[in-house]
């Protein structure tokens, strides 16, 4: 028998639990999050009009740059101002 | 009378033999061959003369020095006929072979990581590939005597955190690092450079994560200056870019290992690259310091001549430049900026940084000329300045390109600091060479030259 070195993170994934999807748009806030790429603000504000017209309030957000991470306080920001929220690549 | 014999008249004297149970003769000897009892002694040197009292040693001699000896033991004219002093032969519990086994064995491993278990029917080649460790060619199965070995290449200690590596934001210690060098084929020698590479790859400002996840075809170029570059035998001549050489083909590929196995970047997950290229693999060489008309690429950031240094370059494969006849520098940097002009594509510009590959029949051309680097640097900006109208959307009948409104303006297909020259390739061959860059720029990605440290 060999023993190996396990060359990876050893990552237990943590269980986490989803947030509770949302019964209804009316009245909720959702967040639309461009990731800067070309052309996904038009899909986002075609999203904000759909949603807009079932009752919901929309915030926008926008990563810097598509290249990197979202910023934490990007993250934080979205996760407290928002019930739901849409993540959008358009390219 | 032989030494130990005489000892052992006078005191009660135990002795331990690390090879051969027969020698010394006249004294029965406990056999050590399994080097437990010299290993768990922390034995340097044999042979070793200990003093034990009510169980504990109190005084050691080291080698054989006969005043050390009579007065460790009280026994007075021991070894007549032997010289004063004799150094001793190193143990064989500190062997650069056998120490690593033997710290395994009794249990003092330094390193944390998980240990994997691969049953003796399984092949351990293959059971790298199950896992998913192997960026498709065969690894190195990295056991803990490799592991150990790799880390004597460097002075810093396992648990030491090198980086954070993207896109899962792990924490990597010097041990994780170690791992996939062993696997990528490195040798302990290379560590140093490899470390260098993983963290100057997870700053900010090269910003692996991007060019990972990016759908173009481009991974990280290393390229490695000063003395290590001889040290750890890299090769920055003949096939200077091609196979062949451990330290070029290994460097590379730990650094793009570690990023799949502990950042978990794996191509179809987060490596979205629509073609790729083969030196994602890794793709490392030296510069050709010391056939170079000028300063190495490392002093173009900041270093010192003579400082070990790895330059990450976010690029894909290189692509040749054939110029056979010029023999004049000015014809020579035309041809050069015309191949340059094309790269990507000829209604580009700005977007993407190069490195320029001169070889050394072209070097020579522009030493005879007395071209500094900077002189032929200034010479390529100029000469790849694009007439707006040759670079608006439409123009050659190709829809690509930039808006109409630069029209009337020149366009420089590089940013002010986005050319990069460095020497390197074999002697014969009036060749150089281009690597286009990636998203170039603090929105994408910024060239980072980083010290190499033991």
């Amino acid at each position: 028998m060999t023993t190996l070195l396990d060359p990876t993170s050893e990552r237990v994934p943590a269980e986490r639990p989803r947030a509770e999807r949302l019964s209804t748009l009316d009245g909720q806030t959702v967040g639309l999050l461009d990731i800067a790429k070309m052309r996904g603000d038009l899909f986002l504000d075609r999203l904000e009009t759909r949603l807009t017209e079932q009752g919901a309030r929309v915030i926008r957000y926008k990563k810097p740059t598509f290249t990197k991470p979202a910023p934490v306080d990007l993250r934080h920001e979205i996760a407290e101002q928002c019930d739901a929220v849409v993540e959008a690549l358009a390219d | 009378m032989p030494v130990l014999q005489a000892i052992a008249k006078k005191l009660p004297l135990t002795v331990y033999t690390q090879d051969d149970p027969e020698f010394p003769s006249g004294v029965e000897a406990v056999d050590d061959t399994d080097l437990s009892t010299s290993w768990h002694h922390e034995i340097e040197a044999v042979p070793t003369l200990l003093r034990v009292e009510a169980g504990r040693e109190v005084e050691r001699a080291l080698g054989w020095h006969r005043g050390e000896w009579q007065a460790l033991t009280g026994v007075e004219d021991l070894g007549p006929g032997l010289p004063e002093l004799r150094p001793g032969c190193g143990s064989l519990s500190v062997d650069p072979v056998r120490g690593p086994e033997l710290a395994i064995r009794f249990g003092k491993s330094k390193l944390r990581s998980r240990r994997v278990e691969v049953a003796a029917l399984e092949d351990e080649m293959q059971a790298c590939f199950d896992r998913g460790w192997s960026d498709g060619l065969p690894v190195v199965p990295p056991t803990e005597a490799r592991v150990l070995a790799m880390l004597e290449g460097t002075t810093r200690p396992p648990d030491e955190i090198v980086a954070t590596i993207p896109p899962d934001l792990v924490p990597c210690s010097v041990e994780k690092v170690a791992i996939n060098a062993v696997m990528a084929g490195c040798r302990p020698s290379y560590l140093p450079v490899v470390l260098a590479a993983v963290e100057a790859a997870c700053t900010d400002r090269f910003n692996i994560h991007g060019l990972l996840a990016t759908t173009m075809s481009a991974g990280p170029v290393l390229i490695v200056n000063g003395p290590i570059r001889k040290k750890i035998g890299m090769n920055s001549g003949k096939n200077v870019l091609g196979q062949g050489n451990r330290a070029n083909s290994t460097i590379g590929r730990a650094l793009q290992l570690v990023i799949r196995n502990v950042g978990g970047g794996r191509p179809g997950e987060v490596d979205r690259a629509t073609l790729g290229n083969p030196g994602k693999v890794g793709f490392c060489f030296a510069e050709d310091e010391e056939g170079s008309p000028w300063t190495p690429l490392s002093a173009d950031f900041g270093f010192d001549e003579g400082t070990n240094t790895v330059t990450l370059f976010p690029g894909e494969g290189p692509r040749t430049i054939f110029d056979q006849l010029s023999r004049e520098p000015e014809s020579l940097a035309r041809s050069i900026a015309a191949s340059l002009r094309t790269m990507y594509s000829p209604k580009t510009a700005l977007a993407f940084d190069a490195i320029v590959i001169i070889s050394p029949e072209h070097s020579r051309i522009f030493r005879e000329a007395g071209w500094s680097k900077d002189d032929l640097r200034a010479k390529l900006h100029e000469l790849t300045l694009i007439p707006g109208e040759e670079i608006v959307r439409g123009a050659l009948g190709i829809a690509e390109g930039l808006p109409e409104s630069v029209r009337d303006h020149s366009i420089p297909k590089f940013r002010p600091d986005g050319l990069h020259i460095v020497h390197a390739g074999g002697g014969a061959g009036l060749f150089s060479a281009i690597i286009a860059g990636w998203a170039n720029g603090e929105m994408g990605s910024q060239t980072v030259s980083w010290e190499i440290k033991p």
